[in-house]
């Protein structure tokens, strides 16, 4: 029942914020709604916990949650709280109306908690292109032409991956129905994998590999992703950015249980090379990127990469590794954004070489991007850096020392990268002019999203190790 | 019905012939009214296709299918693609295109190729004699010329076009692998729905207002160029 309550939630909150036309009542219904479903959402990760077998089962077949569609449901519920808030003095000045953003924000949020709570793979699938359609409604928002440019980009290649991945799921049905499967769910496909045809496993998993992966921004179908990260409001940058991402990887990681389960595919080069590919890659652009809302945005793949490789390592050391950098790179990236739109918001401008001394112009804004970069960059004593560091022992333990090596040396380079803008932001020279003030919504953001970022890296709580724990048993492999 | 099953096999065949011949045109189109035409004519197929395989073993879900196809993208789709677009994008004129045609032609018939040689082994291994023989690597060569179409057009419409004809392909396969697949007709409802919404929507429209064009290609300005 709650799940449906949380399914049906940010479709009202969509459909009441749509009756009123003021921009104040709908801030409020928009906060209240994103934080009833926060409230719901840790509820029912709770629930999970305690359920026989940890699963919530709403509607059989259809609608049900387990501890990994938990954890991102909680993630989803935790951003879409925060964007909430943020937007509200974030888009103060903003002249387009407010009722389409916050309608198209709530039914963003409805697609993206459709992803974890539904489990049959046609309905996943509907659900990852409802996170396109109401998100390119969000990054065009601006109805700038390189707002609409990258709407069209993030559009036109988001499908054409969407179309693929179609093909690898009527696959997958194929061969289960071959199988004698039950229900097209994802414990249905678990289940019947052992007896369907690896080469039909093998080739759905490379189109859903493909195809998801050009939504995850996996290189080379990345191209779209630093356009439409950058060209969004920012509250919406950091749902798409912080876990948009991920909730489709979630999708991807489902399919891997499947690859697992059948015993004679091995998905696992598959995914360390990709893996790789979607590191290095943005490792060297970052390098010359010019716009710094991009930078975040190149670090968004580059962080996918972090994540595939780890997959790609297997082993429950390392699922659960993934899974902790999963979690880390939602809080961080998402605060980091949160971070950069209030550097846009003092200063103006998204070129990093036009931004100086934040530290003296907007103590706030400088202490909060250089926080974010060093905490997404994986310094201790952050999340990520923990997180990046359990992958590392668990490649090594494995003697994938060649794999581990390039994943070392590009997240140095990755770091080096993001540091040296950021330092060159926050520090560097004088500031044109003396600050304007962040809004007090804003600031109540910034000192919220912080709160996991450090304290994840120190005290993980025990319900959610074993979530953790529990949603890695999952991936088996 | 079973002795109907050998006609429906061959018409199939023959719908999965000109289906793939459409593909090719959309290629070769160096219209854009014309690429329409080609497409109008590929879903026709695809809508056949659906209808046959529904008739025998009885699927309603391909009936579904077959009819969303029909209203959707032979009628509802080519009719908004034509009202919402200017006069212009349809005047004789030539698409845009990186790579000429003979050359695409050429590549495509490489993509098909190496699409049949793919996809054999899967119906090998499925010891599936019916009509996934002749559906599932048309779907497959379908897919990439669309991907292949879609990544060397520069205009709108020619895209839609390309991200239309991979669609169709998956269906396409689809019809033969999944026809008791519960949510196929939902699946295909929605890849549609969602076009439209972006085509009605905003996107095209402003990218029209905006740009004075439907052309896409100009849209260049979010790179990493170090001179900018």
């Amino acid at each position: 029942m709650i799940l449906i309550i949380m399914l049906l939630l940010p479709l009202i909150t969509a459909l009441v914020s749509g009756l009123f036309a003021q921009k104040r009542v709908n801030e409020i219904i928009t906060v209240t709604g994103s934080s009833v479903l926060f409230v719901l959402a840790v509820w029912a990760a709770h629930a999970v916990l305690n359920a026989p077998q940890h699963i919530l089962i709403a509607l059989p077949g259809w609608i049900a949650l387990g501890p990994a569609g938990a954890v991102i449901l909680v993630l989803i519920s935790l951003i879409a709280l925060l964007s909430s808030i943020y937007s509200i003095g974030y888009m103060r000045y903003d002249t387009n109306s407010p009722r389409t953003f916050h309608v198209n924000f709530n039914l963003f949020v409805f697609a993206l908690a459709a992803i974890p709570l539904s489990i049959n793979l046609g309905m996943v699938w509907i659900a990852v292109e409802m996170t396109t359609l109401f998100s390119v409604l969000l990054v065009g928002f601006d109805n700038t032409p390189s707002a609409l440019e990258a709407a069209w980009k993030y559009m036109v290649l988001t499908m054409m991956g969407a179309a693929l991945a179609l093909f690898g799921i009527l696959l997958l049905y194929w061969g289960a129905r071959h199988a004698n499967m039950g229900a097209f769910t994802w414990s249905g496909l678990v289940t019947a994998a052992p007896s369907m045809p690896p080469v039909l496993i093998t080739a759905a998993f490379i189109m859903l590999l493909v195809g998801l992966g050009t939504k995850i921004g996996l290189v080379p179908m990345h191209t779209w992703l630093p356009d439409a990260h950058s060209q969004a409001p920012t509250p919406v940058c950091a749902l798409l950015s912080g876990i948009e991402t991920t909730a489709v990887l979630y999708v991807l990681l489902r399919v891997l249980a499947v690859v697992h389960a059948s015993n004679s595919v091995h998905a696992s080069n598959w995914l360390l090379g990709f893996g790789l590919l979607s590191l290095g890659v943005p490792a060297f652009l970052l390098l010359q990127v010019k716009d710094y809302k991009r930078m975040l945005a190149f670090s968004t793949v580059e962080h996918m990469g972090i994540i595939l490789i780890a997959l790609g390592l297997g082993g429950s050391a390392a699922n659960q590794a993934a899974f902790m950098q999963i979690i880390g790179h939602a809080v961080t990236k998402s605060f980091w954004f949160f971070a950069a739109g209030s550097v846009l918001l003092v200063t103006n401008t998204r070129e990093i070489a036009s931004v100086h001394g934040l530290i003296k112009r907007s103590p706030g804004a400088g202490i909060a991007m250089l926080t974010g970069g060093l905490a997404i960059a994986g310094a201790p004593p952050f999340i990520l850096f923990f997180s990046e560091f359990s992958i590392l022992k668990a490649g090594l333990l494995q003697s994938h020392y060649l794999v581990m090596g390039l994943t070392v040396s590009f997240i140095a380079v990755a770091f080096f990268a993001i540091m040296n803008h950021v330092s060159r932001m926050v520090f560097g020279g004088d500031p044109d002019r003396s600050g304007e003030r962040l809004p007090g919504s804003v600031w109540l953001t910034l000192v919220l999203a912080i709160i996991p970022v450090i304290v994840l890296g120190l005290y993980i709580p025990d319900a959610l190790h074993r979530l953790v724990e529990l949603a890695a048993t999952i991936i088996g492999g | 019905m079973s002795h109907l099953i050998p006609v429906i096999k061959s018409l199939n065949a023959l719908t999965g012939g000109l289906f793939i011949i459409t593909a090719f045109g959309v290629v070769a189109a160096r219209q854009v009214r014309s690429g329409l035409k080609f497409f109008i004519f590929q879903s026709l197929c695809l809508a056949s296709s659906a209808f046959l395989l529904g008739i025998a073993p009885f699927s309603p879900h391909l009936f579904a299918v077959g009819t969303i196809n029909l209203v959707t993208k032979v009628w509802l789709l080519p009719w908004l693609l034509i009202r919402m677009m200017p006069r212009t994008t349809y005047t004789r004129r030539e698409i845009k295109q990186v790579v000429n045609i003979p050359t695409s032609l050429m590549i495509a018939l490489i993509l098909t190729v190496f699409a049949y040689f793919v996809s054999l082994p899967w119906v090998h291994a499925m010891a599936d004699n019916g009509v996934a023989r002749i559906n599932v690597p048309i779907g497959l060569a379908g897919m990439l010329i669309g991907a292949y179409t879609l990544t060397t057009r520069r205009e709108a419409i020619p895209q839609v076009m390309g991200l239309l004809t991979m669609e169709n392909s998956a269906f396409f396969a689809g019809v033969a692998i999944a026809p008791d697949l519960p949510v196929i007709a939902e699946l295909s409802l929605a890849f549609d729905v969602l076009l439209f919404a972006f085509i009605v929507g905003l996107v095209t429209r402003s990218v029209h207002e905006n740009t004075g064009g439907t052309f896409v290609g100009h849209l260049n300005d979010l790179r990493e160029d170090p001179s900018k």
